[in-house]
């Protein structure tokens, strides 16, 4: 192919795809694009380029989260008017951090004054970065915002089941080992007893046998038992030593009916899933760092404290009411050419707001799913000292779920605060109906089945529970495929002049890049209009 | 071709609409332990219903609560006269109010339904039936 044919070729390609993003929206550009070859992993196609004059035209952006300061940064880059308003003090939305000081309002009026020392804290909301997840690692990189790793999968963390193993908690590495050997085990003796002749030529189990010793660590009778081979993944009862030490000796492996009753096995597969998979990020100093160096350079355009009461539209402009969210007086009014809207749905439904008899149902239909987190100070860090557990997570069947240990300052003395309580979607409601005080309790009083430490150690919490944050009724969108179906095109598409933007308005719910793609989505189709208009 | 292509794309992004991305994924339900949580409650009663699900959010005096949105108060509530009403609420959600009818029983429903419009300053004492709750899961 000459270079001219080519550049043909590449032409006739650009306009197809532009033609396909102007009549069926960005998405099924990228579905198109894929379908061809093109765009690979990620939907972040790079900082986004809305080129063409805006006119002076006016935008007002509701919500200073990922999704709101995303829209009004790339729309001034752009050269929109923007006018950014936040019914919180401060930036971020749900990326926000907990540090000792911080003086905490829920909406029972409970408050919590955080009693961390100085350099911990708690991430009550997003707390890691997938590598995946480019538009979050862009503005991270464009705004100067370091990371470190957020440890997902820690071998040495344990897993709990509160009926099993006497209460004692299990080593990941263990059960992984163990269920991975036993497996490999069944799996050859089948082999072995001819049972897979008719799926597997004989050619295949031959190789099939070699892997299955090497994946499940099995002896040399195809058999997973205890030993040096087997110690080799799960671990030493006896570790290695020197000089005139013991020998090293091997465990006896958990028994395959333990690992499956007691759900232990469950743990491996949040290490496998996408979203978790390594490498995985976080924010060094807490995730607030990087809504926070967004919205300064905002702060001339933003409005804070600003509850939204109504948001109304004509063919000429959206006019917003606001009043001051600590004190509902002092109504204010601004007026915009449009308006990118990304409150979260459950607020949004119980505000005035002036869109099609579809959306307004839509909007009506998406509840938030229930999250607890609780973040405990402890006088060492004994998980370290005395569990050998540097980061990551415990998983447990009680109900706060997981203990995630923090992913910095390894190995260093003195105090450190840990998660003490993960507890997500509908079993949450048990945690998020009690107090922030009873909350702390609990974690502490379930937490010490898994460290006795606890309660010896213990300083001081601080717990969040989503459905109780002043700003939003829960912590995420739980979309049912249902819902997707019937609502979320109605809600995507722009409406007269409101668009509507934030990680509800993705296939990333509870993510913050699902805030950053959908503001770009949404900003880039409105963007669209400004100028063909 | 051209059209081809997006109708292609368009049902493609039908199917990724079906793929909620939510935190986590419902374990599958177990007569043993649990490592992801069951999505039943554990309480049975209607005082221990309302104490660990309801109170999250319309607080344990049931008074709701406010901030950028508002939680409405359950106490003196007239919208509990008809039992219907608070019966469909629990089951299949509405606005920022979750469903529940997956997570509870009919029994559970009844329960914690029956308990709050007879307490907070309600006096609806016409006790809501297991056949109530029934029919308004297989209208659904």
């Amino acid at each position: 192919m000459t270079s001219s044919e080519e550049n043909t070729v590449t032409l006739k390609r650009r306009d197809l795809f532009r033609m396909i993003g102007a009549v069926a929206g960005g998405s099924a550009m990228y579905q198109a694009m894929t379908g061809l070859g093109f765009a690979a992993d990620s939907q972040y196609a790079g900082p986004v380029k809305l080129e063409g004059s805006p006119k002076g035209t006016k935008v007002i952006v509701l919500g200073a989260g990922w999704a709101g300061l995303i829209s009004a940064l790339e729309l001034r880059n752009a050269g929109y008017k923007v006018e950014l308003i936040e019914y919180n003090n401060r930036v971020g939305g749900r990326a926000m951090t907990i540090r000792g000081g911080d003086v905490l309002t829920d909406v029972s009026g409970e408050v919590q004054k955080c009693g961390f020392d100085s350099g911990l804290y708690l991430n009550p909301g997003p707390w890691r970065i997938p590598y995946h997840h480019r538009g979050y690692l862009d503005y991270a990189k464009r705004f100067g915002v370091q990371l470190e790793p957020f440890i997902m999968v820690n071998y040495n963390a344990y897993v709990h089941s509160k009926d099993y193993f006497g209460g004692k908690p299990q080593r990941f590495r263990e059960v992984q080992a163990d269920f991975q050997g036993h497996v490999s085990e069944l799996l050859a003796k089948t082999v072995h007893q001819d049972k897979l002749d008719q799926s597997v030529s004989k050619e295949d189990q031959e190789m099939l046998l070699t892997a299955l010793k090497d994946w499940g660590a099995l002896d040399k009778n195809y058999a997973y038992t205890a030993g040096i081979t087997s110690a080799e993944r799960r671990g030493y009862e006896v570790n290695k030593g020197g000089g005139l030490m013991p020998d090293p000796v091997g465990g006896q492996p958990i028994a395959l009916t333990d690992l499956l009753k007691s759900d232990v096995w469950r743990a491996m597969t949040f290490g496998q899933t996408h979203q978790w998979h390594s490498s995985i990020f976080q924010p060094v100093g807490g995730m607030d760092q990087t809504p926070k160096a967004i919205g300064k350079v905002l702060a001339d355009i933003t409005t804070l404290d600003a509850k939204v009461t109504s948001i109304q539209q004509d063919d000429k402009g959206v006019t917003v009411t606001y009043v001051d969210a600590k004190t509902g007086k002092d109504p204010r009014q601004v007026k915009g050419d449009w308006c990118v809207c990304t409150l979260p749905l459950p607020i949004l439904n119980q505000i005035e707001v002036q869109v099609s008899p579809a959306m307004k149902e839509g909007i009506g239909a998406i509840s938030y799913a229930a999250a607890v987190k609780t973040g405990l100070q402890f006088k060492r860090r004994f998980w370290e000292e005395d569990d050998h557990i540097y980061g990551g997570i415990s998983f447990t069947d009680l109900p706060i779920k997981q203990i995630a240990y923090p992913n910095f300052g390894f190995n260093k003395p003195g105090k450190g605060v840990l998660l003490g309580t993960f507890a997500f979607g509908n079993a949450a409601f048990e945690l998020a109906s009690l107090s922030a005080a009873d909350r702390v309790k609990a974690a502490v009083e379930q937490g010490s089945q898994l460290h006795p430490q606890y309660k010896s150690e213990f300083e001081n919490g601080v717990s969040w529970s989503w459905h109780r944050a002043p700003f939003i009724q829960g912590c995420a969108a739980e979309w049912t495929a249902e819902q997707r179906a019937k609502h979320y095109r109605n809600l995507a598409e722009i409406n007269g002049r409101i668009v509507l933007a934030g990680d509800h308005m993705s296939q990333l719910s509870g993510w913050q890049e699902g805030a950053i793609l959908s503001a770009l989505d949404s900003i880039s189709r409105l963007h669209h209009r400004v100028v063909a208009a | 071709m051209k059209i081809k292509i997006i109708a292609a794309g368009v049902t493609l992004l039908t199917a990724l609409a079906a793929l909620a991305g939510d935190e986590a994924p419902l374990p599958p339900p177990s007569k043993h332990a649990s490592l992801l949580g069951s999505p039943r409650f554990a309480a049975q009663d209607g005082e221990s219903l309302f104490k660990s699900v309801c109170a999250a959010c319309h607080m344990p005096n049931a008074m709701g609560g406010s901030g950028a949105g508002f939680y409405p108060a359950l106490a003196k509530n007239d919208k509990l006269a008809v039992s219907a009403y608070p019966v469909m609420m629990v089951m299949n959600g509405k606005g920022g109010m979750p469903a529940f009818g997956e997570d509870m029983t009919d029994a559970q429903v009844a329960a914690v339904v029956t308990y709050v419009r007879t307490h907070f300053g309600n006096s609806y004492t016409d006790a809501v039936s297991l056949d109530e709750v029934k029919q308004v899961r297989e209208t659904k």
